[in-house]
């Protein structure tokens, strides 16, 4: 059974509408009205309040840290700069995905991991040789993510102007009422946004204080539906939805390799030697037999298909998850789509996909499959280059 | 934002273009944009120093920017969206998700997105229309569906016997065929009823019925109880967003912000768009246009000139009286504008309180309407037509600085007053208005604080607008919100004039292409897009 968070007590008061889910085995409000449109129109015009303490975390102390972290992820760690963030995944040795996370350089000699999964035994496994300590903060740290347009403002009049300037990817101290928090510009939204990472016995005053600091700035505490739809805006592929950790995976064919999930960026080859290196450097030379990319779904097609029906064209209300099948022209199938939403700030139907290689360039038309009156049916759609949302506030200084 | 859209100011670059749009409003941008997309070389002429015409935002108080006119967003077609790219350019509407009725005896009602809510806050008045109110609402959208196939495509004709517009009457009959029976029978009441008397026959609670009849007589001079007024309650339900039927919405940074878009997108298809640039007239010879006259007596050519501005002054104004068939005339007098509304904006200092609900929440975020019965409403029109405002008028508020900060510093808001009835004829004459301003302002201002105790003390300006406002500053005859009234007997095949509604005029290569057309008024776009398509298909420009 689910745990309580520590924003247990604001979110469980606020969650009128009796939608959670088991998120990592903790309580996690899906939407706190019955509809999530509007905390997702807060993401995108105001700021959203999310708890996102159900994240694995994990403190690496000591001289090697950078070293097992280089060793266990496809980055080098050591590059890393104080007060710098950096996403990345990590393989097993066949050079498949296990995890996603982001690593977060705090101190010379200490670190943050962030994880969808439990690995800790994995560090301790791979860091046996080396001179640290591997603390799970899971429980202890509670996690808030602030996002949206006025989510610096609000923190700023939070943080009583102790917040200093962060720039994309950056991570700082700052006091919050009193409480010692570290600030990251970081999320899962793709817009401009901040998590903050604190002792749990601070966070309802954490909590309320954001809570008080956004009431002139259209903070409005969000759940996981509205971050879902924003996530695929952003193009941000997720664990256990796009991809499945190679440890969970009955069949090979259900594993996925970083340059297949677009994660191809994150992986520095060339270096000392770290988990799936030799795979991954033959992958790249061979080439990946799948890609991971948006589709957009052609918007006339899919309101003819429903006018056949004499329907307007039914949109999902909310992100979705079940795979669907991805069709080449012929008819063939190429792929699947593993999670789409319809976009209310970008009026398009999108999902994010994976398709064999050939079909990944922008521009390809593709067909998927759509439900319409319980009949199966193709439409249109198109290979997009992701980020399907991507506003200037993002990065800016 | 709107500066950088504007080509030049007085001045335009060239001295001929294959399509000159008189004014920049909406419709005139989309029109635009439509013609320089198909290829056209194509200038907009706008008096202002603003683009946008009626769906303008202006920072009209420093911090504080205005949807001075327009307020919301329902009908703008999403095709136009996706056909010009508007949401790169800018296009962001956040939904109104609730409808908040405050009553005099501290009682309220809200209607909310959430159907098992909005089912029991009607129970709490009655059981019986509580029930009867999603019953209605699908019979309203089915309607609604089949008159939106009437407003997407430009309006059949059905005196002419040519092949092309007995399909259109074919198409849209055999849409009607496919309406339940009980559905025909249901929009002939819908085409001759009282918005009053219709709904009667549906509901027995006043607070109910009151804020729905009213979209039966926005923008028009009758009242609740004047027949034809129900037809108009369908375009509630015809409003959409992304699909979703009878869905209103703030446009982000105002009403603006979609002119704005537009503008954008026209721009980057090649349209010069040249604000503080009035035109004096139309220049024609032969009977037919081929120019225009700016104020200051430099001229400009064109194949074909497209007004944006309503039927009257297009005729009277732009055109002459002299220059037009004594028989056009005669049925373009006829034309109503008639206006009867007015607005009211305020910047305030803090959030308003309702009684009714004391406190912040998703209740304010929607529309508000001061409407507590339908004989308040017939009152407030008693009043105006003995040509007076009304003491006590019907108001729709907005706060959209609620859901877009953008738009009032933080802690502040802007509020919204939608005002009915404002007669632009006034019983000493509409010149009797600017004498009137501060009254009817402080008419408005009283009402609402009947149902907002604090508002009075939280007012840090306010901006009030009559008819006759709507006239001199944004060019609005008789300050009607909708350049005509949207009254049965002139729409369709009869907007503006019988014989005239395919955006022709009777003046060759003088085109029509605003909220005066079909389908009508409202931040829709259809006109100028369908007027652009009528221009491309026959081969005009």
């Amino acid at each position: 059974m689910p745990i309580p968070t520590p924003f247990h007590p604001r979110t469980s008061a606020l969650c009128t509408s009796m939608l959670w889910k088991d998120w990592a085995g903790y309580h996690a409000v899906r939407s706190f009205d019955v509809a999530h449109e509007r905390e997702y129109f807060a993401v995108r015009n105001g700021c959203g309040l999310l708890d996102v303490s159900p994240l694995f975390k994990y403190e690496l102390r000591g001289p090697d840290a950078a070293a097992l972290l280089s060793r266990m992820t496809v980055r080098d760690l050591s590059r890393l700069a104080q007060g710098r963030v950096t996403y990345l995944c990590w393989c097993d040795d066949d050079g498949k995905v296990l995890d996603d996370g982001t690593v977060a350089r705090l101190g010379e000699e200490r670190f943050r991991l962030t994880a969808a999964e439990p690995t800790l035994a994995w560090l301790h496994r791979l860091g046996r040789r080396h001179s640290l300590t591997i603390e799970d903060h899971s429980e202890r740290t509670a996690a808030l993510a602030v996002q949206g347009p006025t989510s610096r403002t609000v923190l700023d009049a939070a943080s009583d102007g102790t917040l200093p300037p962060l720039r994309f990817f950056g991570i700082a101290p700052a006091r919050i009422r009193g409480v010692q928090v570290e600030v990251s510009r970081t999320g899962y939204t793709g817009d401009l946004g901040f998590e903050l990472w604190m002792d749990r016995e601070h966070a309802l005053t954490v909590w309320d204080a954001i809570v008080d600091a956004g009431r002139d700035h259209r903070l409005v505490p969000m759940g996981l539906d509205a971050l879902d739809v924003t996530r695929i805006e952003a193009g941000f592929i997720m664990n256990g939805v796009e991809y499945h950790g190679a440890h969970h995976c009955l069949v090979e064919s259900r594993k996925s390799t970083p340059y297949e999930l677009g994660l191809g960026w994150t992986v520095s080859l060339d270096r000392a030697p770290f988990v799936g290196q030799a795979a991954l450097r033959a992958e790249l030379a061979r080439g990946s037999a799948w890609a991971t990319v948006g589709l957009r779904y052609v918007w006339d097609e899919y309101e003819a298909l429903f006018a056949r029906f004499g329907l307007p064209p039914q949109v999902p209300a909310g992100a979705w998850r079940d795979g669907v099948p991805v069709y080449e022209a012929s008819g063939r199938q190429v792929g699947r789509a593993t999670s789409g939403a319809w976009s209310p700030a970008l009026k398009a139907n999108l999902a994010l996909a994976s398709v064999r290689a050939p079909y990944q360039e922008p521009g390809t038309r593709l067909e998927i499959e759509v439900t319409a009156e319980h009949e199966r049916h193709r439409v249109g759609a198109i290979v997009t280059k992701t980020p399907f949302f991507d506003p200037e506030r993002k990065r800016a200084p | 934002m709107s500066d950088a859209l504007i080509s030049s100011r007085g001045k335009p670059s060239a001295s001929r273009y294959d399509a000159i749009v008189i004014g920049g409003g909406h419709n005139g941008l989309v029109c635009a944009a439509y013609l320089a997309k198909a290829g056209r070389t194509v200038l907009v002429l706008e008096r202002r120093h603003v683009l946008g015409g009626a769906a303008v935002s202006e920072e009209v108080f420093p911090g504080f920017t205005f949807s001075v006119c327009s307020y919301v967003v329902s009908l703008f077609r999403p095709h136009i969206i996706r056909e010009l790219e508007l949401v790169r350019h800018g296009f962001h509407v956040i939904p109104l998700d609730c409808s908040l009725s405050p009553l005099p005896d501290g009682r309220s009602l809200a209607r909310w997105g959430d159907k098992a809510r909005t089912r029991r806050e009607l129970a709490a008045f009655s059981p019986r229309d509580a029930e009867r109110y999603p019953e209605f609402g699908l019979a309203m959208t089915k309607l609604a569906r089949f008159s939106k196939n009437v407003i997407d495509a430009p309006a059949p004709e059905p005196t002419s016997l040519s092949p092309r517009e007995l399909l259109r009457v074919l198409r849209l009959g055999r849409g009607f065929q496919q309406l339940e029976p009980e559905l025909r029978y249901l929009n002939a009441k819908l085409l001759t009823m009282s918005a009053a008397d219709f709904l009667d026959e549906w509901f027995e609670s006043d607070v109910l019925k009151a804020p729905m009849a009213v979209s039966g007589i926005i923008g028009t001079f009758l009242g609740v109880r004047s027949p034809g007024t129900a037809y108009v309650l369908l375009h509630h339900y015809m409003g959409e967003i992304d699909g979703a039927f009878r869905a209103w919405g703030f446009s982000k940074g105002g009403t603006g912000s979609v002119s704005n878009a537009i503008a954008a997108a026209a721009r980057s298809y090649g349209v010069e768009i040249v604000a503080e640039a009035p035109v004096e007239r139309v220049r024609m010879q032969g009977g037919r246009a081929t120019g225009v006259v700016l104020e200051g007596g430099d001229e400009l050519s064109a194949r074909v000139v497209v007004s944006a501005v309503d039927p009257h002054r297009t005729f009277f104004g732009l055109v002459g009286e002299d220059r037009l068939d004594p028989a056009f005339v005669a049925q373009a007098r006829r034309y109503k504008l008639r206006g009867s509304s007015g607005k009211v904006n305020l910047a305030v200092d803090r959030l308003p309180e309702f009684a009714c609900r004391p406190g912040a929440g998703p209740h304010l975020e929607g529309d508000i309407a001061i409407a507590p019965s339908l004989e308040y409403l017939e009152r407030a029109y008693d009043q105006a037509k003995a040509g007076e405002f009304s003491r006590r008028p019907y108001l729709n508020v907005v706060i959209p600085s609620l859901v877009d900060p953008t738009v009032a510093p933080p802690g502040k808001h802007v509020i919204s007053c939608f005002v009915q009835y404002a007669p632009y004829q006034l019983a000493g004459g509409p010149q009797g208005w600017p004498e009137q301003r501060e009254a009817f302002g402080d008419a408005v201002v009283d009402t609402l604080a009947e149902h907002v105790p604090g508002l009075k003390e939280s007012i840090l300006h306010r901006q009030v607008l009559t008819p006759w406002d709507l006239e001199q500053q944004f060019g609005l005859t008789e300050g009607n919100i909708f350049h005509g009234e949207l009254s049965l007997e002139q729409l369709l095949f009869m907007r503006p004039v019988a014989g005239w509604a395919d955006y022709r005029t009777p003046v060759r290569d003088l085109w029509m292409c605003a909220s005066g057309t079909h389908p009508g008024g409202g931040i829709m776009g259809a006109p100028g897009e369908l007027a652009a398509k009528a221009m491309l298909g026959a081969r005009s420009v």
